[in-house]
């Protein structure tokens, strides 16, 4: 009888609103699925007329929790860099396309103070350097370093040495010309470009933030070179690999069937981020910025109205929305290793996707969507294997689709927590 | 007295001016006997100055046509599609798909061409309306987001390995169909140098009068092709625009709520204006991609950017006028895609900047010994990144400073009579055009 009366209530809700039914249905298969997998049951092949499908199959554990980890380690760097964008799109009202190349700014020019550091062998190296070339006291440290190479990321990533364990006071300095130049560069577009045009419509907005991420992203080619690098080095680096240190706690549980691996830089970056993130919870919920930012984002003519110094406000999402998404830059560079000029654009759609997820204006709709999209790109790899791992984009994509089709508030009902 | 003499002389022009075949036409030789000018400047033969002037005049052709495409969907009804990119894809390889033949790699179904075409633009019309019937619902830039994203799924999907034998992969679908012009103008058209046909027999030996080689003559013929294509892509639209959902659609566009408080079902009308430019969006995938002089359908080439030069064109040429549109594509592809390099190998020659700094710094140090030499020769060598930097900064200024375009508002009337009409001359009759800014 009290089966019964849930089963009716389910099929009542599902009448009620079929999406929502579809979507708890297909995400009930794909965890069956997976605990399946994880238990090695396999049923199947059911016959379509296309293609075989399986239920469940054999997937270690260690893998599942690899694609996880990595997941969250992309998913930080989304939610961080989404911070930004979903502060400016609340509270100036555009979608800011140019928000990726923030992101490569960033990177670039972060990198490129922390490969001149580490490059010329530390920061007390590089002071003497600079103090020896001004006024001849001291002597000169760059030996035979090829400066040039060096701010140009050019030198291979072996010899530069950038990486935390060898270097680390060059990827703290590093992390802070990245945040500060993100900063320096959003401010000036929003004074010549941004400015003129804050009574635009948001199409407006968005075609000129079209235009600025042209600029930006051509300038950094400019000076950079278009080519793809490694930067960081792996030499030393350390890392664990997680499987084998739980299976040797636990001997009960067998040997590891794979490796999970963790290096220092990934741990770097979700902990940075996480500061980053916590910091910024505190300082909207102890100062005022936090509430005027959501009274701007709800109506800026009643904010300026009731005395809220709007442009002060508008520079400080600037300010904070920028420099979160330098850090970003930089972070995400330090875990993968590689960036070119095209590496915050090719980000930019699952910022965009992870915004969408949160809901607009949210600052911890942003954060959870970041992590949402980021391991939901990287799980959907246990069922799309072998050629069909390119469709792990996509389906960030579809997913940013359909909750914008059926649920543009977010994921969380649209509640504004700035 | 003598300034109202040269008015006199002048306004017979100015009149012939007011006409947009005129307009188009003095664009077009502007830009032939720009690049002429540019050609012989490098000393090119009869086949190389054509050839130019044909790269040019084709790229203005396909850009005009997807202009004109974005024109109906953002001009007209308002819907900020950046998914342009996206609904060539479809278009240009469904076409080689369908009418590829079928014993090349990947295989195609060997349909006759005008099948492919229609298939081709059915399919993207297809895809546009998928797309379009939920998605319309949203907030315009909602609508931005979800059209790039469905772009680059579109994009991916084609370019995944799992579906390497339908689409080729990531190299792109190799077997193209048969250009038309080859199979019209050759008896093998597989084989540029083989018999030609009657009808090739005249137009290689017309071409060949003026010294210019076959290999350049097919794909001139094709280009002809293209601007007659654009045209007709124009007729219609202009006809449309008159037709009663023509003015639907430009009401729509002046106040979307006024026409829905007339009655008008604009959602409706969104969709059909939505899925017509999507079906043209394609042909212009297929005529430039799968069909063209150098064609090659790669996912690579349907990257968003592609989309944003397009919407680059529209704002030069005004969004809301398709004769703005034409002329837009073309000046974009001109003097803002083509002339640059070409430009950057007049400047080289005339001048012999040899210096090829590796990099900004080592083109920069020399100017504090005054060589300005290695400077300008890094700048040349990087013209292709500085275009991009351009565009995005004229993207900018425009939007500042001109947002109806740079060629002025042009306001086509949505009335059926004109209202220009009326009895007050001269200056008032500005001032009636311009009288609807008023209300917003």
């Amino acid at each position: 009888m009290e089966a019964n009366a849930t089963v009716e209530r389910g099929l009542r809700a599902a009448r009620r609103s079929p999406g929502a039914a579809v979507v708890w249905a297909v995400a009930a298969v794909l965890l069956l699925d997976l605990l399946a997998k994880l238990v090695g049951v396999s049923m199947g092949p059911f016959e379509t007329p296309w293609f075989a499908l399986w239920f469940g199959g054999d997937v270690p554990i260690s893998e599942v929790v690899g694609l996880a980890w990595s997941g969250v380690v992309i998913g930080a760097v989304i939610g961080l860099a989404s911070i930004g964008l979903s502060l400016t799109y609340s509270i100036l009202n555009f979608a800011n396309f140019a928000h990726g190349d923030y992101l490569t700014v960033g990177a670039f020019s972060g990198w490129a103070v922390t490969y001149v550091i580490a490059g010329i062998g530390g920061l007390l190296a590089l002071t003497e350097t600079v103090v020896n070339a001004v006024t001849g006291l001291g002597q000169s440290r760059a030996g035979d370093v090829d400066l040039v190479s060096l701010v140009l990321l050019r030198t291979p990533p072996l010899d530069a040495g950038a990486n935390i364990w060898l270097s680390p006071v060059a990827i703290v300095v590093g992390l802070v010309v990245a945040v500060a130049m993100t900063v320096v560069v959003a401010l000036v577009l929003d004074r010549f470009v941004y400015r003129p045009m804050r009574d635009a419509d948001g199409i407006s907005l968005l075609i000129a933030s079209i235009g600025v991420a042209f600029m930006l992203r051509y300038l950094v080619a400019f000076v950079f070179g278009n080519s793809r690098r490694i930067v960081t080095s792996t030499e030393q680096l350390p890392s664990m690999n997680v499987a084998e240190a739980v299976t040797d706690a636990l001997p009960f549980l067998g040997p590891a069937r794979g490796s999970i691996i963790i290096d220092l830089h990934e741990v770097t970056l979700v902990v940075v981020a996480a500061v980053l993130m916590f910091g910024l919870h505190i300082l909207l919920q102890q100062t005022k910025l936090g509430k005027a930012m959501r009274a701007m984002a709800d109506n800026r003519a009643l904010a300026q109205v009731t005395g809220i110094p709007t442009e002060r406000v508008i520079k400080s999402t600037w300010l904070i929305g920028a420099g979160l998404t330098g850090a970003a830059g930089y972070l995400l560079v330090l875990s993968q290793g590689g960036l070119g000029f095209q590496t915050g654009w090719l980000l930019l759609l699952l910022i965009f996707a992870a915004v969408i997820m949160g809901g607009i204006g949210s600052i911890y709709g942003a954060i959870a969507g970041g992590l949402v999209i980021g391991l939901a790109s990287r799980m959907s790899l246990i069922w799309l294997q072998g050629d069909l791992s390119s469709f792990a984009r996509p389906t960030a994509f579809a997913l940013m689709i359909l909750i914008l089709l059926f649920r543009p508030s977010g994921i969380f009902g649209g509640v504004k927590t700035a | 007295m003598s300034e109202s003499t040269t008015r006199d002389v002048l306004d017979p022009l100015r009149n012939l001016f007011a006409y947009d075949a005129a307009k188009v036409t003095v664009m077009f030789l502007g830009i032939w006997a720009l690049f002429y000018a540019f050609g012989t400047q490098l000393g090119y033969g009869n086949t190389g100055l054509l050839a130019l002037v044909r790269r040019v005049t084709f790229l203005s052709a396909v850009y005009g046509i997807v202009v004109l495409a974005l024109n109906i969907q953002w001009g007209y009804a308002g819907l900020f599609n950046i998914g342009v990119a996206g609904f060539m894809a479809v278009g240009a390889y469904t076409v080689a798909m369908l009418s590829s033949s079928p014993t090349g790699a990947p295989p195609g179904l060997g349909l006759p061409l005008p099948i492919g075409i229609i298939g081709g633009m059915l399919a993207a019309t297809l895809v546009g309306l998928v797309a379009a019937l939920p998605a319309l619902r949203l907030k315009a830039d909602y609508l931005a987001i979800v059209t790039v994203a469905l772009s680059e799924i579109i994009r991916i999907f084609y370019n995944t390995p799992a579906f390497a034998d339908i689409t080729g992969g990531a190299s792109g679908f190799d077997n193209l169909p048969t250009n038309p012009v080859n199979a019209l103008l050759l008896q093998d058209p597989t084989n540029t140098v083989s018999e030609p046909t009657a009808v090739g027999e005249v137009v290689f030996s017309f071409f060949s009068s003026f010294g210019v080689e076959r290999f350049v003559a097919i794909p001139t013929v094709y280009t002809v092709g293209v601007l007659v294509a654009l045209l007709v892509v124009y007729l219609v639209l202009e006809r449309t625009g008159k037709s009663p959902y023509g003015r639907v659609l430009k009401a729509i566009r002046e106040d979307e709520t006024a026409a829905q408080s007339l009655g008008k079902d604009t959602q409706n009308f969104k969709v059909r204006a939505f899925a017509l430019g999507c079906g043209l969006m394609g042909l212009a995938g297929i005529l430039w991609f799968a069909m063209g002089p150098r064609a090659s359908i790669t996912p690579v080439t349907f990257r968003p950017n592609i989309t944003f030069y397009i919407f680059i064109a529209l704002i030069i040429g005004g969004a809301g006028s398709n004769m703005g549109s034409v002329l837009g594509g073309a000046l974009f592809a001109s003097l803002l895609f083509e002339a640059p390099p070409v430009v950057r190998n007049i400047i080289t020659n005339a001048f012999e900047v040899s210096a090829d700094p590796a990099n900004l710094i080592e083109a920069l140090v020399p100017i504090a010994s005054g060589e300005l030499m290695p400077l300008a020769g890094f700048l040349l060598n990087n013209i292709d990144t500085l275009r991009f930097m351009g565009m995005g900064l004229l993207l900018v200024v425009l939007v500042q400073r001109r947002p109806d375009g740079l060629l002025g508002a042009r306001k086509e009337t949505a009335a059926g009579v004109s209202l220009a009409a009326d009895t007050r001359p001269g200056h008032s009759n500005a001032a009636a055009e311009n009288g609807g800014d008023d209300d917003e």
